[in-house]
């Protein structure tokens, strides 16, 4: 069936098709059409799930991690100050080894109050032990939400699935539907073996000393090496029954290109038009698209990367003291590379506070990182006013 | 003089013992006491989410568990929305016959999860919350709560300046919620705690237990003083027991002893510094806050 989604109804509808059980969530601008088409979903009884009306994102995440124990499958959604409220239960879930899916609609952190996309929220949740998948339409977002519910509930390690505010969560397009009979062979009811049940008690996260803790974090790194795999593996399957795949980077154009673009989010769209036009007058350049932030998929990177000579990287955040965040990985996945094939790096910041990132911004980039000779290496300032 | 205490029926605690021995509470613990004995009454489908506080510790480490019961472990300020996620997962999962307990100190309770708790009583979740309260922060070292009563002795209110604060009257705030029940009980009155968690359980919706657990080391008391100090805590009017349910039936459930609160407060340590002066102000609050109940229990009738 096709319908014509937001971004924020698309994540619904994906919530609806994984027949989530419990949504525990509070609003914040610009999730907030999520939960609120969760709401109809759920009192429509097309949903058939316990939406718990929680008094702020950090019960959110806690009525989550509840469900979730006690063996629900359980989803949330945020933006910006509420993912940040929350991060004491982020932690918490990842450590917990719970499956919780979140969508969280990125938005500049205040002050000043702002309500426009950039993805420091959910960036500097990185070393909380999630996965973070970003997406670039809001056909890529329903999919996502389903198979985040599959590859969390198989790695045992939750799922964020990262859209851009506005020009995701408000902009309508035409998506498909897939059929309930085809999510339900995709993604059977959630089985947890470890879930609380009277007839065999067990204490869940108690305390841990100095002779286990490091062993359970050894154990969630394993997790997250094998979501490497389950996400390949996932995506496959999800492209066999649906047709549809986006991996876990995607390379666009980049057959003996001389410079690639780095990208995440709805950037990516922008920038392939843009590619295009440059490859329509013969420039050797390309674009990697990068979907998932964690597990960081670094061979992946180091291939699609190796022997490129020079690389931009576009970063709509800021790692305050150090540069562009992505750029931060990028280079550090390159580094073992031998130094012949080791591209040169350069860090763009741009669009942050939901400043548009437009074909000529991205121009700009692609021409700072084409011809660098003014660039510098390490750091860009793009459109950045005087 | 106190109104007549009704229907008083004394209560037959079940030998089981659900518990286990080789917890790690301290001698004399009344958080301890209260557990074994609300355990005893529950029964084991009963799920228990225990939030940061000392309970944290006594369950045992990791891979122990000495409760018997399935125990969430949560953070500090979550023990309520915890319970009511498991909740409607069990609920989801088609699991009717369980008690989801959240079983918190008071910190958790009064301080940092009173947000979430005063949420879930509006939503009247379908939980037992329980408040084990031994009036600080225990676990971190004797710390101060709201929780904490004026006067008290704690780290963070050193002798010289004592607590100058009330203690935050958390029945009444939780009654206000309009929930379907809220009570007080204490280790000394093993029947009427029995009673109460059997009409607890009984009901639906979101349930409030405030336990008064007095705590050797927190109180600085002797050890074997624990069952003394909450059996003077209620017949000194300290710690009343009573009933409240739909937020406005207030019922009495023990007779005053009025014993003068000087018993009570010699016997710990944290009241030491304490002159006689600073006693009788003390008693003189706990007989406004006593009379001030009798009226609500008038009001009731
Ligand atoms: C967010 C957060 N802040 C602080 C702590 C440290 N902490 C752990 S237990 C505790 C005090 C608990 O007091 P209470 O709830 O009264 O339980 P008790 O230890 O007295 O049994 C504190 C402050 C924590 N675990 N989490
Ligand atoms: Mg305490």
């Amino acid at each position: 069936m096709q319908k014509v989604l937001t971004g924020n109804q698309a994540v619904a509808w994906g919530v609806m098709c994984a027949r989530a059980q419990v949504v525990s969530a509070y609003p914040i601008t610009p999730q907030t059409t999520i939960i609120e088409e969760i709401a109809e979903l759920v009192s429509s009884g097309r949903l058939n799930a316990r939406f718990i009306k929680v008094e702020s994102e950090h019960s959110a995440m806690a009525g989550c991690i509840g469900a979730s124990q006690a063996g629900a499958r359980a989803f949330t959604a945020t933006s910006a100050q509420g993912l940040a409220l929350m991060h004491e239960l982020i932690h918490w879930a990842a450590l917990a080894r719970l499956p919780v899916v979140m969508a969280d609609v990125n938005r500049a952190m205040a002050p000043g109050w702002t309500i426009w996309t950039d993805q420091n929220d959910t960036l500097s949740q990185r070393d909380t032990g999630w996965l973070q998948f970003y997406c670039e339409t809001n056909q890529e977002v329903l999919d996502t939400i389903l198979h985040s519910f599959k590859i969390a509930e198989i790695i045992k390690l939750p799922v964020m699935v990262v859209l851009d505010a506005f020009f995701l969560s408000h902009t309508a397009e035409a998506i498909d539907i897939p059929a309930m009979a085809d999510c339900d062979a995709f993604l059977p009811p959630y089985q947890g073996d470890l879930i609380v049940d009277v007839d065999n008690p067990r204490a869940f996260g108690g305390m841990a000393g100095t002779d286990v803790y490091q062993e359970f974090r050894y154990l969630q790194q394993e997790g997250m090496d094998q979501a490497l795999q389950v996400a390949v593996d996932v995506d496959r399957e999800f492209r066999q029954r649906f047709g549809r795949s986006y991996g876990l980077i995607e390379k666009y154009r980049c057959e003996d290109a001389e410079t690639v673009l780095v990208t995440s989010g709805t950037i990516t769209s922008t920038a392939r038009d843009t590619i295009d036009e440059w490859r329509d007058r013969g420039e050797a350049v390309g674009l990697l698209k990068m979907r998932t932030f964690r597990p960081f998929p670094i061979e992946m990177v180091r291939e699609a990367l190796r022997g490129v000579p020079k690389v931009g990287v576009i970063d709509r955040n800021i790692c305050p003291g150090f540069g562009g965040i992505w750029a931060q990985e990028i280079k550090a996945a390159l580094y073992d590379l031998d130094e012949k094939d080791r591209p040169a790096v350069y860090g763009f910041i741009a669009g942050l506070g939901g400043r548009d990132v437009t074909p000529i911004t991205i121009n700009e980039i692609l021409s700072k990182t084409h011809h660098p000779e003014k660039t510098d290496r390490h750091l860009n300032w793009i459109e950045l006013k005087a | 003089m106190s109104p007549e205490v009704k229907g008083q029926i004394t209560y037959e605690i079940p030998d089981r013992e659900i518990m286990s021995s080789g917890h790690l509470a301290c001698p004399g613990c009344g958080a301890a006491l209260a557990m074994r004995t609300c355990l005893k009454i529950m029964g084991p489908r009963t799920v228990l989410c225990v939030p940061a506080c000392c309970w944290a510790v006594i369950d045992g480490p990791f891979p122990y568990s000495s409760a018997g019961v399935p125990v969430v472990h949560c953070a500090f300020e979550t023990a309520a929305i915890t319970a009511t996620g498991v909740r409607h997962a069990l609920d989801m999962r088609g699991v009717k016959d369980v008690t989801v307990i959240a079983w918190a100190g008071d910190g958790g309770t009064f301080d940092i999860g009173f947000g979430a708790l005063s949420a879930t009583a509006e939503r009247n979740e379908n939980i037992l919350y329980i408040c084990y309260d031994n009036e600080a922060y225990m676990n971190t070292g004797i710390q101060r709560s709201s929780a904490t009563p004026v006067g008290a002795w704690t780290t963070t209110t050193p002798s010289q300046h004592p607590k100058e604060e009330p203690k935050k009257n958390l029945v009444e705030i939780m009654a206000a919620h309009r929930i379907p029940y809220a009570a007080t009980a204490t280790v000394a009155f093993p029947d009427d705690l029995t009673r109460k968690l059997e009409k607890a359980k009984a009901m639906t919706g979101f349930r409030l237990l405030h336990i008064f657990s007095p705590c050797p080391p927190g109180h600085k008391s002797v050890e074997s003083d624990s069952i003394k100090i909450s059996r003077l805590a209620v017949d000194t009017n300290v710690f009343p027991l009573y009933e409240v349910e739909n937020g406005t039936h207030y019922t009495l459930s023990r007779q005053s002893k009025d014993v003068p609160i000087k018993e009570y407060v010699r016997l710990q340590g944290r009241f030491k510094h304490l002159n006689d002066q600073a006693i009788a102000a003390m008693q003189e609050r706990v007989n406004r806050e006593w009379k001030r109940l009798l009226k609500r229990i008038e009001c009731s009738e």
